[in-house]
């Protein structure tokens, strides 16, 4: 298997994923994109990991992954906050600070 | 050789159509449950590269837990889930621009940088292995993580109390 393969893959995640997060107005979505970017990140570090025949791939894979459990814990919370305030999750409707 | 390739090949066609589906979809129920399809993908494709532990904690951690909470979130905001509402906001053409824009200049790097490069699985890295790093190299950034996690966690009943 070439190494390519596996970052290509994982460079299109993390793109898709951005294009969520630029295009989507539901907040859940938002996050959703999120994670798929998270998602790529880990192939690439596995990857690597796998490249250079270490375990270390799987180490810092693993803290991304607690790490993006923290992240959907805290966002769903203040997407809720958001919906108990403004009765929409849309991020288009946060405009507050918008001059 | 050709069959590993074939299973990734497989793998990463499923991955993609899946991202395609959690960008497109019109139901917030079926984004999160396309992105099953990619997270499950990617188990597959860690077990491909022969690191077998973080395939099963992506497995038991995303898809057992991290997908709960996004259907918990999306029941508890009322998401729309009618087909004939919109989800994207009128930057849908920038966005696009954006993406296609970052994935051209990074497919260009790798295969500049990595042309050829082969990974070569030989054994698959033992849990054993990962513990050891774990506990000795990087213990302080694991506990670290931890209070991370206590914070989160704190945090996240902070917030989404009524009160």
């Amino acid at each position: 298997m070439l190494l390519n393969q596996f970052l290509i893959l994982a460079a299109f995640l993390f793109c898709t994923g951005a294009y969520g997060v630029l295009a989507r107005k539901h907040a859940v979505l938002v996050l959703m994109s999120i994670e798929l970017m998270l998602a790529g990140v880990n192939l690439n570090l596995v990857a690597f990991g796998a490249f250079h025949n270490s375990e270390l791939g799987q180490v810092f894979a693993l803290f991304v992954l607690t790490i993006a459990a923290a992240e959907v814990g805290i966002g769903l919370a203040i997407v809720l906050l958001i919906y108990r305030n403004l009765h929409s999750a849309d991020l288009d409707d946060v405009d507050t600070m918008k001059g | 050789m050709i069959a590993e390739n074939v299973v990734f090949y497989l793998l990463a066609a499923a991955m993609a159509l899946g991202a395609i589906g959690v960008v497109r979809t019109k139901n917030v129920v079926h984004a999160a449950l396309y992105l099953v399809v990619v997270l499950a993908g990617g188990a597959a494709q860690f077990i491909l590269l022969g690191q077998e532990f973080v395939a099963w904690v992506q497995v038991l951690v995303y898809i057992g837990a991290v997908i709960v909470l996004f259907l918990f979130g999306i029941m508890l905001t009322r998401a729309p889930m009618h087909p004939k509402e919109t989800l994207d906001n009128d930057l849908r053409w920038p966005a696009a621009v954006t993406a296609l824009f970052l994935v051209g200049i990074l497919v260009g790097l790798l295969v500049h940088t990595f042309h050829g490069e082969k990974v070569n699985v030989t054994a698959p890295i033992r849990t054993g292995q990962i513990t050891n790093a774990i506990f000795t190299t990087y213990i302080i950034p694991f506990e670290v993580v931890g209070v991370l996690l206590l914070g989160a966690l704190i945090g996240a009943v902070v917030l989404a109390r009524k009160d």
